[in-house]
């Protein structure tokens, strides 16, 4: 029978952990939940296939936040992150993190992962922060995925691909008990029961529109297109600090980085039109952004990725990473555009709106154990809150997820769920498929990111976004009265739409309610210019209650690493003043 | 309201000649994130059936017989 065509089937299974999602963070939790218990079950869901799947689909150029003996210490990168993240950090993950991350890199050198060392065959870190030296290239980058995938095998991981989750379960009391996926090929549901669910969907990555018109020209793999936030949301999970955005410095048009971070080590800037500097730091943060717009609008952009001034050896090293990792495309896109990098610069812009706590810090709230405020229910990477955690965060919380839910598996039975959920879910996601006419799902999207980008990017404007709110209610109607699917492909996308247009909705309600200005460009609300420290010095929760959106403040934890007053502005002053 | 379908140019090629689908090769159908490549029906080779593309290029890194092309999606070029 052809793919795509439609199945009727509804079928169950059940395993101790349940990891949704095989990118990154996935594959490490699925791991450390069955070498805590190698006689348990874990089954690693996901939407495409764990071979290729993920942020890192083609592999990374290095570790972007490696806190290494002799470079770092957990105390100064813990610093480090909460002065970038304006203050509003839990310091406990993020200590924690820095804390097991070196344990991490070698185990993944121990995979056949390999990282840049130097003469004396110490890791060769590099700096790219405003304050420590945390970046660790990765010359056989490409091999992430392979070299994962084969640790998977040999634990033998349960992997089912091409099955989308939609829905979690839970019990009366409240815990996790499951969920429900479609088969993106076929249509077919299946339900899993799960003593523990750990979510590693990825960011929120289709929700704004790229300029260039073309919906999946993102800067995230595009199948990361919110699910994980949508479905925690449903669940009644906690999501924090939605409103400080992921907008990151990409290639024009391309979409991808440029990259700074491997080209900056090496002597390579940030420059505008005029050739000079104008930010002091390349390290991605709202701070840095906002000096980035500013100048794109001061007459002195377009801003370029500048290298042409290093030697040429040096430009072939780089190009070779850049070309061969990550996002390979970039060589051939550079050359369809004429540029070499020994003679012309690189021209960015800002990226369309996301959510992504692996370089912002919009995500399911979780704590330093990766659990989230429901019962069982984990998040890592990302998507969960832990904050600019990157790629080795998201292996780094995927493992402390994996061994934190196996010990919640081994001490609980399996939660009840009510059947009429699943009956609920199933006439839910299947709708589309029964209309006989309507709108294709290609359309809800392009015009529901369409929105996105002229209500909600930054500058936020209160009357703004409160049209965009309207709009996007109209666009949910159509959505959910109207879309169409002819096949199991186009369902797969019509499912999708519907974890878009949350994020969209949650993205909206989420910047009305902190009225003040944050993170930079992340969150510059222009009602309310200022930062507020006495007001809104916390988290921001937002969650489903009574089956409204709702958002709440939480006071940030005392921190672990005390920052004095004249280092917590830090990252304010990332513009290069003239000086005499 | 009827739907209409229309053109656009795909950026994942398929060079028929090298590719073996119709010997039961899916490794590129199989690989892509977006899961947008089938194998035809009418040829048994494979080919972009959706424009969804992330011009990523494990399709053509994976290709045990470097039949797969990826170019950057027209748009954006």
């Amino acid at each position: 029978m052809a793919l795509d065509q439609i199945v009727d089937g509804l079928s169950e299974v059940s395993c101790d952990v349940l990891v949704i999602g095989g990118g990154t963070a996935g594959p490490m939790a699925a791991l450390k939940a069955k070498l805590k218990n190698p006689k348990a079950n874990v089954v690693l869901l996901e939407k495409a296939n764990v071979k290729r799947s993920g942020a890192i689909s083609m592999g990374m150029d290095g570790l972007n936040n490696a806190v290494i003996p002799g470079y770092a210490t957990p105390e100064q990168y813990t610093k480090e992150i909460t002065i970038a993240n304006d203050g509003i950090v839990d310091q406990k993950a993020v200590y924690k993190y820095a804390q097991n991350c070196y344990k991490i890199i070698e185990e993944l050198d121990s995979f056949g992962i390999r990282f840049l060392k130097n003469e004396n065959g110490d890791y060769a870190v590099k700096k790219v922060h405003h304050i420590g030296t945390y970046v660790l290239p990765m010359p056989n980058g490409e091999t992430v995925k392979k070299a994962l995938y084969r640790q998977l095998r040999r634990a033998r991981i349960l992997i089912s691909n091409r099955y989308m989750a939609t829905r979690l379960l839970k019990s009366s009391d409240g815990r996790i008990a499951g969920a429900i996926s479609v088969n993106t090929r076929t249509a077919e549901v299946l339900v899993i029961r799960a003593k523990a669910v750990i979510l590693c969907m990825g960011a929120a990555g289709r929700l704004g529109l790229p300029t260039s018109g073309y919906m999946f020209g993102t800067y995230e793999n595009a199948a990361n297109s919110g699910d994980g936030y949508a479905m925690a949301y449903h669940a009644g999970a906690a999501l924090a600090n939605l409103e400080c955005y992921q907008i990151n410095p990409l290639i024009k048009d391309y979409n991808g980085p440029a990259c700074a971070y491997v080209a900056g080590p090496f002597g390579a800037f940030t420059a505008n039109n005029e050739g000079s500097r104008f930010i002091e730091c390349d390290y991605w943060s709202g701070q840095m952004m906002l000096e980035f717009y500013n100048e794109l609008l001061s007459g002195k952009g377009p801003v370029f990725l500048q290298l042409k001034h290093l030697h040429p050896d040096t430009i072939s090293e780089i190009e070779s990473t850049l070309h061969k990792v990550e996002r390979p495309t970039r060589g051939l896109f550079q050359q369809g555009r004429g540029v070499d990098y020994r003679n012309d610069s690189i021209e960015m812009h800002i990226s369309e709106i996301g959510f992504c706590s692996g370089h912002s810090a919009s995500g399911v709230f979780v704590d330093d154990n990766a659990r989230t405020t429901v019962p069982g229910l984990y998040a890592a990477g990302d998507m969960a809150s832990v904050p600019h955690n990157y790629m080795l965060g998201a292996f780094t919380n995927g493992s402390v997820a994996g061994i934190d839910a196996m010990e919640f598996a081994d001490s609980h039975d399996f939660a009840e769920f009510d059947a009429h959920d699943v009956a609920k879910e199933r006439d839910r996601v299947l709708a589309p498929t029964k209309r006989e006419d309507g709108i294709p799902p290609n359309q809800v999207e392009y015009k529901t990111r369409r929105l996105v980008n002229d209500y909600l990017q930054p500058p936020k404007v209160t009357r703004k976004y409160e049209l965009g709110m309207r709009r996007l209610a109209e666009a949910r109607e159509d959505m959910q009265e109207r879309m169409i699917a002819r096949n199991a492909h186009e369902l797969l996308r019509a499912l999708e739409v519907q974890s878009i247009m949350d994020c969209a909705d949650m993205a909206v309600h989420a910047s009305l309610y902190r009225e003040e200005s944050r993170w930079g460009l992340y969150h510059w609300r222009t009602d309310f210019p200022e930062k507020d420290n006495e007001n809104w010095f916390c988290h921001t929760l937002l969650s489903k209650q009574n089956g409204k959106m709702t958002s709440e403040k939480r006071a940030v934890e005392p921190y672990v690493v005390p920052i004095a007053d004249d280092e917590k502005d830090l990252y304010d002053k990332q513009r290069i003043r003239a000086s005499a | 309201m009827p739907l209409a379908s229309y053109q656009t140019s795909v950026p994942v090629v398929v060079d028929d000649a090298k590719c073996i689908a119709d010997k039961g090769c899916t490794v590129c159908v199989d690989v892509c994130p977006l899961d947008v490549l089938r194998i035809s029906d009418m040829t048994n080779k494979a080919y972009m059936a959706y424009d969804e593309c992330w011009y990523c290029m494990p399709c053509e890194a994976d290709c045990p017989t470097g039949a797969v092309t990826v170019n950057i999606p027209y748009l954006l070029r």
